[in-house]
Formats: C-alpha cells, structure tokens, sequence
C-alpha cells in the first residue's frame, strides 16, 4: 500500500496554514487584556473567585487561535483551560489529551456485510464513548437493514426497529469514511475541519463557525451539526477526552466520527469495533502489512461506497 | 422642507438623515410597522441565540432552510440592478438614467438582508472573525464560501460607494466626474454577475447533491434573477410614482418591462430544459425533483409551493408579455408581485430544500420552518425594506432639487 504512503507524504506539505507569529502575539495581546478587563468589570478588581475565573478563562479560550497553528505549549494550555473549564461548570474531573497522530499510522476500517447481524451494539458504545447528545439522539454510526439483491445502503432501512438477526435480510454499517480527498474540508469556509497525517478526519469544534456547509458538501451524510446545546448525564460523560475528539461539543458546531481519536491514537479499536460481538469491523493501520486490514484488503473482495464520487474514503466493505 | 443647500459631508449626512425619517402620516405608519417587524425578529432571534439553532425547522438532513433559501434569492435581487446600470450609464439610456439611483438602493438593501441571512444561520455568530483574512483563517481559494464572502462584500461596497459620490455631488449642485466613478460602473457590472454565478457554484459545485450538481444552475439563476430584481424594482418605483411627486416616465417601464419579459422567457426556457431532463430519463438523481414536483415516499410538503411557484411565474410572464393597457401602473403592479412571488419560492425554497432530500443515504422528511424561524426572516425583510426606505427617500429629494435647478436655469435663459 506504498500508493497511500506517497499521498500522505503529500497531503502533510500542502494546505498547512502558515505560521503568522505577529497575528499570534496580536491575538494573545487581546485575549490576555480582554480577559484582564472582564476580569477587573464582574467583581471590581479583586480575582480568585470561581465566576470570575470562568469568566478569564472564557475569554482566553474565545480568542484562542486555530488548533493547528498553535505550539505545543498553547495545545497544553488550551487543554488545561477546558479541563478546569468542565471542572467549574459540570463538576467534572476531566483527563483531556491532545496527543498527535504517531509515525506511520493510516487508518483504515472494514465491515464485513455477511457478518453482520444488525444487533447494533457499535451504535451503543458509539453514543457513550463520544459523548454523544442524547436529547437529540445524536448517532455517528447508523446501521442499514438490507434485503438481498441491493449493494447500496440508500436503498435500506435505517430505522429498522425489531428483533434481530433476520432472516434473508444482511446489514450495512455507515459512519464518516475519512475521505483521502473529502469535499468536507474543501468547503469549509475557516479550515475549521482537515486530515490528520494518521488519516483522520478531525474538527476544531472551537474554530467551527457552524455554518454547514461541510455537512451540505459530505456525500455519506457523515456530518452531525448541534442544534441545540448536547445533552448528556453527568454520571454517564466519558471523561477520557480528546481535544479533536470526544470533548463536549457546544451548540452550533459540526461534529463527526473520528475514529474514537482518543482511543485509536493509544492503540486500542474504536469503541464500535470494540462492541461489535459479531466480529464484523476491522480497523487498523493500513501501512502495516501485518495488520488484519491488510489481509482483508489483500484477500477479501472489497468494495466502497460512491466511488464514482473520487473521495477516496478509508472505509471498506467486503464479503466473507 | 427645507431643501437649501449646506457645505459640507457632515451637513449632507445631517440632512439625509432628516429627508430621510420625515414624511406624511402614512409614511409613518410605515416605518412604525417596519420597526415592530425589525422587532418581533430581533426578539426571535435572541431565542435562537440563547437556545441555539434547534428552535427552527432545520434538521441534520435538511441542514439549510429558510435563511439560506432567501439569502440565495437576494442574492438575484441585489445583481438585478446591473439591468439598470448597465443601459444607464454604459448604453447612456436617459429614462433608465433617471432611476438608476432607485436601482443601487434596492441592490444595497438586498445585500443587507444578504448578510443579514447568513448571519442569523451561522451556528457560532460570534466567531465569525474566524473568517477574516489576518487574524482567522481564510480558506481560500478552496472553500467557495470564502468567495461568495469576498464578492458579497465587494458589491455592496460598489453599490453604497458610487451612488453616495454622485449623490454627494448633486447635493452640492455638482455634476459628479466621470473617471472618478465610472471605472467602478463597468466593475460592479462583471462583480455583479460574479456574485451570482458564485453564490449558484456554492451549490453546483457539491456533487455530493445531485440536484445542485447541474451546469444549468449558474445560468438559469442568472434568467430568473434578472427577472425577478427589475419586478421589484419596478415596484419600488410604481410606489414611488403613486406616493410621491417624483416624476417617473411610463417609458422607464416600457423598457423595465422588456427585460423582465426576455429574461422570464429565458428562465422559463431553462426550467422546461431542466424538468425534461429530471423526467424523460428518470434516474437515481431525479429523486430530487420528483420530491419537488410530485412528492416522494408520501412527502410532499413541497408540492403545493412549486406548483403555485410555476403558476404564478407563468401568469406574470404573460401579463408582462401581453399588456393591454399599455403600462398602467396598477396593472403592472399585479404583473411584478406574480413574477417576484412565483421566482421567489422557486429560486428560494424550490431550489435549496430539495438538494437536501433524499438525505445522501436516502432518507426523506420534510421540513417546516418554525414561527420563529418566520418571524427572524420577516424582520430580515423588513430591515431590508427600511436600508432600501433610507436610502431612496434622501436620493429623490437630492435628485428633485437638481431638477429643479436645472429647470431654474434652463428657464432663465
Ligand atoms: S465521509 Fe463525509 S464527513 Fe467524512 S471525510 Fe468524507 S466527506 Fe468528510
Ligand atoms: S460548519 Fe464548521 S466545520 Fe463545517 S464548514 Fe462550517 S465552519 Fe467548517
């Protein structure tokens, strides 16, 4: 699979946004002023309680800079900032990474459609892993009730609600596919949306101006926007977070899968390919040639969704 | 009303400002009305702000809804001035001349609900300096977003500039110069059809969207705008003509009317070219329009709108083709609120609202945009009544005083 090693040598030079270090210092001017004035306007100049702590760090997260132009000291900052953020606003103790993508790592994932039963645990752990609005009944993952004689999932079911497994019926899963050329991140209007060099497509959730018009671009419908403010227990958050990843979302943003960047970057599978008790999902690294992905790539009969469309997506779906 | 003449731009703000907010009873009426719209939006809207975008219709299959769906037809509304500018000073047409200011005002007032509309949809309003070149990140030339942000922006600047110079001008009894505005004339021309033809690639370019994803679009958007904007320009001057003293000559509306007319039989000629395609061959991306026209999977909220869209699109076509009364203001009147009606819905919901359904993986629903949803794209309307208000009152009775003393002068000798 050397064909996606040279793309990906490609992809890390062109589109990174350039280093603008006086643009840096004038923000950091700003943010640090305007958090000192909103600090000095709520209670007159004496600092230290909670509220106007909220307040300072509110203002310093509102003129942070691009997630991608930002050193790894700002990264650091960021995080700490969010994780007393949720500590002061939901009481919880939140352990939030950034780490980034390790050296030769692309990942890729198959699903085997004569496996899959349908039973829709990947959905599940989906929804709890990521943090996922339970108002609006957010899923990343959605799974299509197929009859036989169709390949494409838009001629299924996706609100199949009965008993499983069926008989004569098979079952496709979709998720965002991670396109190698995703219209997504051609139509964002802030770069606010991009590629990881490990493959995966992330979004700056704070750098997201909500203007959909990634989600109107996406050809798999695997953009979810937020309505509304994302509902979630508290007992139920996960609190292993990433800062690309399963941290809370706000209203108004775009949010997707993202391969459980916090677990996939510490090696372990996506919480669906973690439930899935059927065996269907394989996700790996693509430029190992030991891995399982590269065995079923190599020996399976595999096909993609929309290839007409160029997109490339790193999302396979093959037959036992 | 006094109307002597002081030095000065900040005298010729001051005085704007009065001739502007001055008026009769009803005038007054009208602006009170205007404001208690603005109103009931900006209310609406700070429930949208606190509570995010989830109290409108929108969903995550139907993404964009009404805002975008007006923004897309204003977008026409504000190029359509081009129609009049270019005959006004290119082709140096005296009737057209007389009311081209009328024309810039009405652009002006369509980019700002323009703006306006992108505003109020945008998740995250207060980041919106994430865009701005410098101290965001601009995307460009990649996202054709950004473009349609640099091309809006720039024609309001044209629109608002060259006729504030000229106005400036006659205010103070001048003729305004030539080289000092007309290289920016024959600029806002070309800006204005690139407004359009990039506001259409923003959603020809997705193929993701199989109902947008059609040459066709740039240049059928084009026809039914240079439709549409002269109509509402030509109301705007039918209510000037019957509430003001302002003269207007039926011959402005001759030839108003022959462009509407060839530009309705243009985009007519198009929607056919376009309905045979979908239909004679009807394949998977068809779905599209057969939601639009007949209704899918038992959807059909859509139907009745496109149907009395292409009604009252064919019915204005053919008033303004065959008047029998040669011109009569009422008459016209009906003839523009048919054509402006039936291209408005066409061009707004007809054309946004289907790209989204089916959703990419084939999913149908239906959207409603909620009470408050209508009531923050009526004050967007009514704001942009008000801009366009602001603008024209001043400008007449600039332009009458020219006249005046132009006629003063000429008697004299
Ligand atoms: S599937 Fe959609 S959201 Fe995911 S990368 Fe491709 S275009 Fe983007
Ligand atoms: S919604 Fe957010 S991520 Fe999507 S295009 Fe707009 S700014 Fe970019």
């Amino acid at each position: 699979m050397d064909f996606s090693k040279k793309k990906e040598g490609r992809m890390q030079t062109e589109d990174m946004p350039e280093k603008k270090s006086s643009r840096r210092d004038f923000m950091k001017k700003m943010s640090i002023a305007a958090a000192a004035g909103s600090a000095g306007l709520v209670v007159g100049g004496c600092s230290g309680t909670p509220a106007t702590e909220k307040m300072g760090l509110k203002w310093e997260e509102y003129f942070k800079k691009h997630y991608r132009l930002m050193t790894q000291e700002e990264k650091d900052a960021t995080v700490t900032r969010l994780e007393r953020l949720a500590k002061l606003d939901r009481g919880i103790d939140v352990q939030m990474s950034n780490q980034g993508p390790h050296e030769q790592v692309l990942f890729g994932y198959a699903f085997n459609i004569s496996r899959c039963k349908g039973y829709m645990d990947c959905v599940e752990a989906c929804v709890k892993e990521n943090n996922l609005d339970r108002r609006g009944k957010t899923q990343y993952v959605r799974v299509f009730e197929m009859d036989p004689g169709q390949l494409d999932p838009t001629a299924g079911d996706g609100q199949y609600h009965h008993e499983v497994p069926v008989k004569n019926k098979f079952y496709m899963g979709v998720q965002c596919f991670h396109c190698e050329n995703a219209p997504c991140i051609k139509a964002c209007p802030t770069k606010a949306t991009w590629r990881e060099p490990d493959g995966i497509v992330v979004i700056d959730y704070d750098w997201c101006i909500g203007c959909r018009y990634c989600l109107a671009a996406c050809p798999y419908w695997g953009r979810r926007f937020n309505w509304g403010d994302p509902e979630v227990p508290k007992d139920e958050i996960n609190l292993n977070q990433h800062y690309l990843g399963n941290r809370m979302r706000m209203k108004g943003v775009m949010e997707k899968c993202t391969f459980c960047i916090q677990r996939t970057r510490k090696g372990k599978l996506p919480a669906c390919a973690d439930a899935c008790p059927t065996g269907s999902r394989v996700f790996g690294n693509l430029l190992d040639p030991n891995s399982e992905i590269r065995f079923v790539l190599a020996n399976k009969k595999v096909f993609r969704f929309k290839e007409d469309l160029g997109t490339d997506p790193k999302f396979w779906y093959f037959m036992d | 009303m006094t109307t002597t003449s002081r030095k000065g731009f900040a005298a010729f703000i001051s005085d704007c400002a009065r001739w502007a907010l001055t008026g009769g009873i009803a005038y007054k009426l009208y602006l009170a009305a205007l404001f208690g719209l603005i109103g009931a939006g900006i209310y609406a809207y700070s429930q949208q702000f606190q509570y995010g975008l989830r109290i409108t219709g929108m969903s995550d299959i139907v993404s964009w809804g009404l805002y975008i769906s007006n923004f897309t037809f204003f977008v026409g509304v504000a190029a359509a001035a081009v129609m009049l500018i270019l005959p006004a000073y290119i082709l140096k047409d005296k009737d057209l001349h007389k009311v081209v200011i009328i024309g810039e005002g009405v652009a002006v007032g369509a980019l700002v609900m323009c703006l306006l509309f992108i505003t109020v949809d945008m998740g995250g309003p207060l980041k919106v300096w994430h865009m701005i070149p410098g101290i965001g990140l601009f995307n460009w030339p990649s996202s054709i977003l950004t473009w349609d942000m640099l091309v809006l922006n720039g024609y309001l600047a044209l629109n608002s500039l060259v006729p504030l110079y000229i106005l400036y001008c006659n205010y103070h009894g001048r003729n305004p110069v030539g080289w000092k505005y007309k290289p920016f004339v024959f600029l806002s021309i070309f800006w204005a059809i690139s407004i359009h033809m990039t506001t259409a690639f923003l959603y020809q370019g997705l193929p993701a969207r199989p109902f947008w994803n059609n040459p066709l679009l740039g240049p059928r958007f084009l026809a039914s705008a240079f439709a549409a904007g002269p109509a509402v320009i030509m109301m705007v001057l039918i209510v000037i003509k019957e509430s003001t003293s302002y003269p207007i000559d039926t011959n402005i509306f001759k030839k108003l009317k022959r462009i509407i007319v060839a530009s309705a039989i243009i985009n007519l000629v198009m929607l056919f070219s376009e309905v045979f395609k979908e239909f004679y061959t009807f394949t998977h991306h068809s779905l599209s329009a057969q939601y639009l026209f007949f209704g899918l999977e038992g959807h059909n909220s859509l139907v009745p709108w496109i149907w009395t869209a292409i009604s009252l699109n064919i019915l204005g076509t053919l008033l303004f083709a065959f008047d029998p009364t040669k011109c009569n203001p009422k008459y016209l009147m009906v003839a523009a609120i048919s054509l402006f009606t039936g291209i408005w819905i066409e061009k707004g919901f007809g054309l946004i609202i289907p790209g989204f359904v089916p959703s990419p993986l084939g999913e149908v629903v239906d959207y409603t945009p909620s009470i408050l949803e209508i009531m923050i794209t009526v004050g967007i309307l009514a704001a942009g009544a008000f801009v366009v208000t602001m603008l024209i009152k001043p400008a007449l009775v600039i332009e009458m005083r020219l006249r005046e003393q132009a006629g003063a002068a000429g008697g004299g000798e």
